[in-house]
């Protein structure tokens, strides 16, 4: 019986060895090849140039994660602390931007956050760039906000929010009411039950919120690229550019992704570390 | 036997239109076990959180030592819980949840204005003697989960006690155990509160487990008190058809008193103990299995047919049919199915109630499959309540 039943994980271990596998093992070898074919370790020797952009990109994964958190968890909190009707409207209007597509929904940040753009203009209509102008001795008409890092954590945090709310939510929302009860039984106030009992046990949940915000954060391109307008250069603008940009070094690419990774990796597996023991692992 | 305690002051409490609390009065004596005895929906779980103060009563008045403490919150009463999953916090170690409770207390300074924290020391000789207590020692730094469920359970009323309450609330804290470990908790239970020499106060569906370990027995159901009595009130001297037939195993016939000491059944008269009813009053009478006496067919004061007989170990149970009316029977001696016996009561086997409106719902054993087995209803285990 389960033997036969194994026949239906076949098409999936063929797709994991064709497109996870087989794409980690060629980033493997290319990034310890050179030009001419050989074995190298020149590509990582070259990465030093980059230190700027490795830092920069995982300061910005950092904050970008951070505020996540500082606005994920009060949300995912309350949230389930409301009743069930609330909680299926919140998480619709959670999940809501995440129907449209990636780049649409950075796109329109591009239109906010433009110098003529709706905010700028809603800044003017309302007298707040004439009021800091005479307060600062300024002469602006408008604010830059686009090509910025804000814009670019901005993205970041806009985009990546849900994954943050959503582990935190299910594991507070599954928290044993009983364990609340029994907190405050024995003498502990609203803030004591809070910081003694749900915090810890909401952990978990956190720990993987963290690793999905700051993950994808620290690797993206596409973000950086329409709202740091390639002024400010991360990591994943780098892999782009030797792959398909005009500094055309594929092995380099390689090497630097394989660097990311490992990184990423380690985070991981620290993460994981920091939650042993706890019911759910952090998951990739 | 001591002085009052808490007093709950004509209690009501409604979910969704449904009455769970009808004006429930009690008091609860200082040092006293007293059990909730009930089937569930009664309202016992919501009578100790309403003392607990997870609950808050629709009208009516708990006072603790004369104090009205309705609006006082579950942390700022001198009253301590244990759960029934016990409720440990999986992310501390056994010391760290027993010495929850006292990390949580802060004592006023000489000067009364600053509060601090006890000391390391306090907490850590508290703890460890609450872990003697319950013979948990050697425990302190296991985790919960590696824990059997009676270890939990000791855990759970370490927790509870190390901060001294005045009254310790414990609901249903054995329902997920094994029936062996389950006894010996009874018996330790009992011992911890002699020890302590608090209030219990113990809620249950399980009448043996009542008996064994209460002061004081209050049988509820339908959000009302049925009856308040010591173990032995309750079962001898049962107040209505409910308590007689949630209370160990009932007869339940229909009697008519014909005078003082003298009821009537089946149309034959029986002396009994009971007097100060109206005469040729309509009664309930009770007749536990246990005290009807096997007699040869011409000494019987009545007659009946043996329809079933079931032997468990001590004794045989067996269904005798009355005219219809089938009543239970136990016995050491063995009589075989069909066979006519006579029977025999002695008056003080006899025991007469007044009418009530659950007259007529108890005490016939003729759905006797139905009935009877509920003798041996044992609640599903929740995890493993072996010790390990």
């Amino acid at each position: 019986m389960n033997h036969k039943l194994s026949r239906f994980a076949v098409p999936y271990v063929v797709w994991m060895a064709l497109f996870v596998v087989a794409p980690i093992v060629l980033v493997v070898i290319y990034a310890f090849t050179s030009d001419a074919g050989g074995f190298t370790l020149d590509n990582f020797a070259r990465m030093g140039t980059y230190a700027v952009v490795f830092g920069r990109s995982f300061k910005l994964a950092l904050i970008a994660t951070l505020i996540c958190l500082l606005i994920g968890y009060p949300v995912s909190y309350v949230m389930s602390k409301e009743g069930p009707r609330f909680q299926r409207a919140a998480m619709v209007l959670i999940m809501l931007p995440m129907w449209i597509n990636f780049l649409l929904r950075t796109y329109s940040w591009m239109s906010i956050l433009e110098n003529n753009g709706l905010l700028n203009r809603l800044f003017q209509k309302t007298g707040l760039i004439h009021l800091y102008n005479s307060l600062f001795g300024t002469d602006l008409s408008y604010f830059p906000m686009m090509n910025t890092q804000g814009a670019v954590i901005l993205g970041m945090v806009y985009n990546y929010l849900p994954f943050m709310i959503l582990p935190i939510y299910s594991v507070i929302v599954k928290l044993d009411g009983s364990l609340i009860e029994a907190a405050r039984d024995l003498g502990a106030d609203t803030l004591s039950v809070f910081r003694k009992v749900i915090l810890p046990l909401s952990l978990p949940g956190v720990l993987s919120g963290i690793t999905m915000v700051f993950v994808p954060s620290v690797s993206t391109f596409a973000i950086s690229k329409m709202l740091g307008g390639g002024t400010e250069m991360i990591l994943g603008d780098l892999i782009e550019q030797q792959f398909l940009g005009g500094a055309y070094n594929p092995q380099l690419g390689a090497a630097i992704s394989l660097v990311m990774m490992l990184i990423v990796v380690v985070c991981m597996v620290v993460m994981n570390r920091f939650g042993e023991g706890e019911e759910q692992a952090v998951m990739l | 036997m001591s002085k009052e305690l808490i007093r709950l002051r004509d209690l009501c409490m409604a979910y969704d239109d449904e009455l769970v609390l009808d004006h429930l009065n009690l008091y609860i004596n200082d040092k006293e076990f007293l059990t909730l005895l009930g089937p569930s929906g009664c309202g016992k779980t919501t009578t100790l959180r309403i003392i607990g103060g997870f609950t808050t009563p629709a009208s009516g008045d708990v006072l603790f030592g004369g104090v009205r403490i309705n609006d006082v919150p579950p942390h700022k009463r001198q009253i301590n819980t244990v759960f029934q999953k016990y409720a440990l916090f999986p992310h501390l170690n056994v010391f760290e949840n027993i010495a929850f409770g006292l990390r949580m207390q802060r004592l006023p300074d000489a000067s009364g204005k600053r509060r601090n924290r006890l000391p390391e020391e306090e907490i850590r000789s508290r703890v460890m003697e609450m872990l003697e207590a319950v013979s948990l020692k050697g425990f302190e730094n296991r985790r919960i989960d590696a824990l059997s469920g009676g270890q939990q359970q000791r855990v759970a009323i370490a927790r509870a006690l190390v901060n001294r309450p005045k009254v310790l609330l414990l609901d249903e804290p054995l329902g997920a155990l094994d029936l062996k470990l389950r006894k010996d908790m009874q018996i330790e239970l009992k011992r911890i509160q002699q020890q302590v020499g608090i209030t219990f106060i113990y809620v249950t569906h399980d009448q043996e487990e009542a008996l064994t370990m209460s002061d004081t027995i209050v049988v509820m159901d339908k959000g009302s008190i049925q009856q308040i009595g010591t173990p032995e009130d309750i079962y001898n001297e049962p107040k209505n058809a409910f308590v007689a037939d949630f209370i160990g195993e009932s007869n339940i016939i229909d009697g008519l008193m014909v005078r003082d000491h003298l009821v009537q059944m089946y149309g034959r008269q029986f002396p009994c103990l009971d007097g100060g009813f109206a005469e040729n009053e309509p009664v309930d009478v009770v007749i536990r299995p246990e005290d009807i006496d096997i007699v040869p067919v011409e000494q019987g004061q009545l007659t009946g047919t043996v329809t079933n007989v079931t032997f468990k170990g001590m004794q045989y149970d067996i269904i005798v049919d009355f005219r219809g009316f089938k009543w239970l029977i136990q016995t050491t001696d063995h009589s075989p199915v069909g066979a006519r016996i006579g029977i025999k009561i002695d008056p003080d086997g006899i025991h007469v109630m007044k009418k009530s409106p659950y007259s007529g719902m108890f005490g016939d054993y003729s759905s006797f499959s139905d009935e009877y087995d509920e003798l041996d209803v044992v609640e599903p285990e929740e995890g493993s309540g072996d010790e390990s």
